[in-house]
């Protein structure tokens, strides 16, 4: 019997900031490969008597992701103290926001038109870094503070993705727009992007326990991670028939190497952070006005950029490869007299030279080329003598080799109308 | 103290340290030998600093030498100052009066504390205290109670409670101190001097171990009401390393006191404050201090605030919740000392507070004792709309025997009651001594004005004083 079965998958994404300061002290923010402890004062230490001071740019952009995944701002907002122990948190709490995040109710559109809802994209600090190692024959763990109080910025989208390839496809135009934004780098390999997936199956309306995976550290093993888990969870609900409960959510870990998912510690009990508001910072009042003003400036946005550009006549595979490559985009702007689609499609097969005069360029290119027969057929019958494989191929059925054929004589000819060219080849191929 | 004129305020001291009667090096000598005297017996210092302040001295008397305007510049030049031992000294030990911290030597100083060295105050050394400043007596403290200096049977009051002592007993002329319940106008009224508790933002706490964050508020005991101006000055203003200060002007208070009080001056007093309040001595000091407000003038109005019954509850449930997070540092791993060092006060709280926060209970308890704040807050701001200050007792009795109350948590608890409301507002309020009982015990009262209006408090607390004692 086939079940119908839908992957149902959410993505927390967690997004370093790259601000000059840290989150709630003046000290640096960048702190890779940064000597460990160098970066550190009472604040991000957590020392007695020390308090947080908010950094404004961080929650500017914070904001500014938020705007651009199409959130609502919350006007009223502030931080929350979560609660937990371990040795990486100085404080016994993190510094985050729970009931009233800076941005909620977003969205982002899949290529495919599907729209995949955000919950909320909230801002917090980072954690300091644990290192196990050995110290004189001792097997001991070292607590690297430089990152401790790191503005983070996490981005949570609600189970709307339903395969690998569209939790690929959110995650990589969230890179690319946070990385746009000019906000972070988002360097995967540094940890300033870090995903955590949460995915269960509906199985003919039956759902498999949730599982959150951990320790992806790029959108590939993301990829490989969500399929195993999801062949895995099918396999275990055909043995087993366990369905999802309010208590039965379990983490995972990945193993790149082995290519598997393995369980982490069970979580028996719903977490308990004891949230409540950070009495230290006083509660946000986020302007009209400032959200307005950051909105104003937003960079435009690379899906912004290809639907504009599809708008004015350019291929939508076209667009996509130009929307990232600024030069590209200044030499379509500046010649919006010029057919667009043209030009983008000259760009993008590197028939223009960007450094150039496009105007003559493109007017060379589009003027009709040479349609006299009798100056054609020799350089043709050059071009057929120089591809005897070209005319095999194309007598076997291999029609689309025409185009090679076409591009061969009309270089030789230095220029010539294709169309003419096309008939006259097809008329000595026979 | 031989050289030194009575009584031995910051003003009397600065006179003639201007008039070169005195040396500051002579000073720092007269307070250190009194503290060697007293100190075993009252337990009020826990740190003494006399070599860094002997040699303060001495640069500071070679100042003077050279550039006698330096007390323009630096108000409190030569001025002794102790530090409840909440308050971040770097390179002093900082215990908080806990065990957990018995060894903890700060690498770096708190905002007051460093206003006040750039004023010109030489730190004598670190005050007693309850531990994390839990407590009404000053017995939660890890290292001995502090004793009462008008009678040593007696507590000195908390958590402030060497700041308090000290003060009376002339050990210092000013020394600082933490209000989060109380701790500060409890203490000053069970000892006789006056505590001053500035508005919730108005000083800054960073760089002072934190009790409860949103109810911490960071003041000082003094000889008198024009001190406590003084030391006001230089404390206050907005901090950027506080989130919590406000942006403000500070006004000069000491030139704003002897100010006459405004037409149609009008203290209240709420009924709810005398419900209940059967303690002789209390009912005395208060009738006393009724008759100084009707010589200067001022109109008496009965007012209500009627949430007042509740506000021992939403403290005691606000105040643990933010204890059991601001202790959560102290895990073990860092500070040489693991959390077994905590008392039973502490780990009553931590309880207390973990409880209200878990999930399911957190509307329950501390979602409504936010709403109760709220409710208090909107008492006051009903009742400053018709007064300019409130009169109340200080605490429902005065001091009381040492272990007289160390078995009974709640009544401990109860004592607050005239002072937490206050916290939970944000309120400035000043305790005042009126006289004392039949067991030399000293008696007060409380002023309570609205928020970020210091100089109006202080202003009326001058001349109060000057009516009572004829300061």
């Amino acid at each position: 019997m086939e079940n119908k079965i839908t992957p149902i998958i959410g993505l927390e994404v967690h997004v370093e900031l790259t601000t000059k300061s840290k989150m709630f002290c003046a000290c640096p923010a960048d702190h890779f490969s940064k000597k460990p402890n160098s970066q550190t004062c009472p604040v991000c230490l957590g020392l007695p008597g020390a308090l947080p001071v908010p950094n404004q740019q961080a929650i500017e952009d914070t904001l500014k992701i938020g705007l651009a995944l199409n959130c609502q701002i919350n006007e009223n907002t502030h931080f929350d103290r979560k609660q937990y122990f371990y040795p990486d948190l100085p404080k016994g709490y993190q510094i985050s926001q729970y009931d009233q995040p800076l941005c909620r109710d977003g969205y982002l559109t899949l290529d495919s038109g599907k729209k995949i809802r955000l919950l909320r994209v909230h801002l917090e600090e980072d954690t300091g870094k644990l290192q196990h190692t050995v110290l004189d024959g001792q097997k001991v763990s070292l607590i690297d503070f430089n990152r401790s109080g790191v503005p983070l910025v996490e981005i949570v989208s609600e189970p709307d993705i339903a395969s690998s390839t569209e939790a690929k496809e959110y995650l990589k135009k969230i890179h690319a727009i946070v990385r746009q934004l000019g906000v972070t780098t988002a360097d995967m390999e540094k940890g300033q992007m870090r995903l955590e997936p949460t995915v269960n199956l509906n199985i003919d309306g039956h759902f498999t326990p949730l599982v959150e995976l951990k320790n992806i550290n790029s959108f590939n093993f993301a990829v490989a991670a969500l399929e195993y888990e999801i062949n895995r969870q099918l396999g275990e609900w055909q043995k087993t028939g366990v369905e999802k409960t309010k208590s039965n959510k379990t983490t995972r870990g990945y193993d790149s190497v082995k290519k598997i998912t393995f369980p982490q510690r069970e979580k028996e009990e719903a977490k308990d952070y004891r949230y409540f508001p950070e009495p230290d910072i006083p509660p946000l009042v986020i302007s009209p006005s400032l959200v307005e003003e950051i909105r104003k400036n937003l960079p435009q946005l690379p899906e912004a950029i290809i639907s504009e550009l599809i708008a004015s006549g350019v291929k939508p595979a076209d667009a996509k490869i130009l929307s990232k490559d600024k030069t590209a985009l200044t030499a379509l702007e500046v010649n919006s007299d010029l057919d667009q689609g043209k030009l983008a499609n000259f760009i993008v097969n590197k028939k223009i030279d960007l450094s150039g005069d496009i105007k003559s360029q493109f007017a060379k290119l589009t003027q009709a080329g040479e349609t006299d027969t009798a100056k054609l057929i020799p350089i043709i019958d050059q071009v057929l003598q120089e591809n005897p494989k070209v005319i095999e191929e194309y007598k076997k059925g291999k029609t689309t080799v025409l185009g090679f054929l076409i591009g061969q004589v009309i270089r030789a000819a230095k220029d010539a109308d294709a169309k003419t060219v096309s008939t006259l080849l097809v008329e000595k191929l026979k | 103290m031989t050289k030194m004129d009575q009584p031995k305020t910051i003003h009397h001291l600065l006179a003639d340290l201007k008039a070169k009667k005195i040396s500051v090096t002579e000073i720092v000598a007269d307070y250190l030998a009194e503290i060697a005297k007293q100190n075993g017996e009252l337990n009020a210092f826990l740190t003494i600093a006399a070599e860094e302040a002997k040699a303060q001295a001495k640069a500071a008397d070679a100042t003077i030498a050279k550039d006698p305007a330096i007390f323009t510049q630096k108000p409190l030049f030569g001025i002794p100052v102790g530090h409840k031992d909440l308050f971040l000294t770097r390179g002093l030990k900082t215990t908080a009066g806990s065990k957990v911290l018995a060894n903890y030597i700060p690498q770096y100083s708190g905002t007051v504390v460093k206003k006040l060295e750039n004023a010109g105050a030489i730190t004598l050394g670190k005050l007693n205290c309850d531990a994390w400043a839990h407590g009404a007596s000053g017995e939660n403290s890890d290292f001995g109670p502090t004793k009462n200096p008008h009678n040593l049977d007696y507590v000195p009051g908390g958590s402030s409670s060497g700041s308090a002592a000290a003060v009376a007993a002339d050990l210092l002329p000013f020394a600082t101190g933490t209000d989060t319940g109380g701790s500060i106008r409890e203490p000053a009224n069970f000892c006789g001097v006056v505590g001053l508790k500035p508005s919730y933002g108005r000083v800054s706490r960073y760089g002072i171990v934190a009790m409860a964050s949103s109810l911490d508020s960071i003041g000082h005991l003094t000889h008198d009401v024009h001190d406590a101006a003084a030391v006001l000055e230089i404390t206050a203003g907005k901090d950027p390393f506080d989130a919590t200060t406000v942006v403000l002007p500070v006004p000069r208070y000491t030139k704003l006191l002897d100010q006459p009080l405004g037409k149609n001056f009008k203290v209240g007093i709420a009924k709810e404050y005398l419900e209940g309040l059967t303690d002789p001595d209390v009912l005395a000091s208060l009738a006393v201090a009724k008759e100084a407000l009707a010589e200067l003038g001022v109109e008496l109005v009965e007012i209500s605030l009627p949430h007042t019954k509740y506000g021992i509850a939403a403290y005691y449930i606000v105040q643990p919740a933010e204890v059991s997070s601001n202790l959560a540092r102290y895990d073990s791993i860092r500070y040489g000392n693991t959390r077994a060092g905590f008392g039973d006060e502490a780990k009553r709280r931590i309880m207390i507070g973990t409880y209200t926060l878990s999930a399911g209970y957190y509307d329950a308890y501390y979602l409504k004792a936010m709403k109760v704040r709220t409710l208090i807050r909107r008492d006051f701001d009903q009742a400053f709309g018709q007064v300019d200050a409130i009169l109340s007792p200080t605490s429902p009795t005065p001091a009381f025997k040492l272990g007289q109350n160390t078995n009974d948590p709640l009544s401990m608890y109860l004592a607050d009651i005239y002072t937490v409301t206050a916290n939970l507002a944000g309120l400035p309020g000043i305790a005042l001594p009126t006289g004392k009982n039949k067991n030399n015990l000293p008696l007060g009262i409380q002023f309570l004005t609205a928020q970020y209006t210091e100089e109006k408090l202080l202003n009326l607390a001058y001349h109060f004083e000057k009516t009572l004692h004829g300061k």
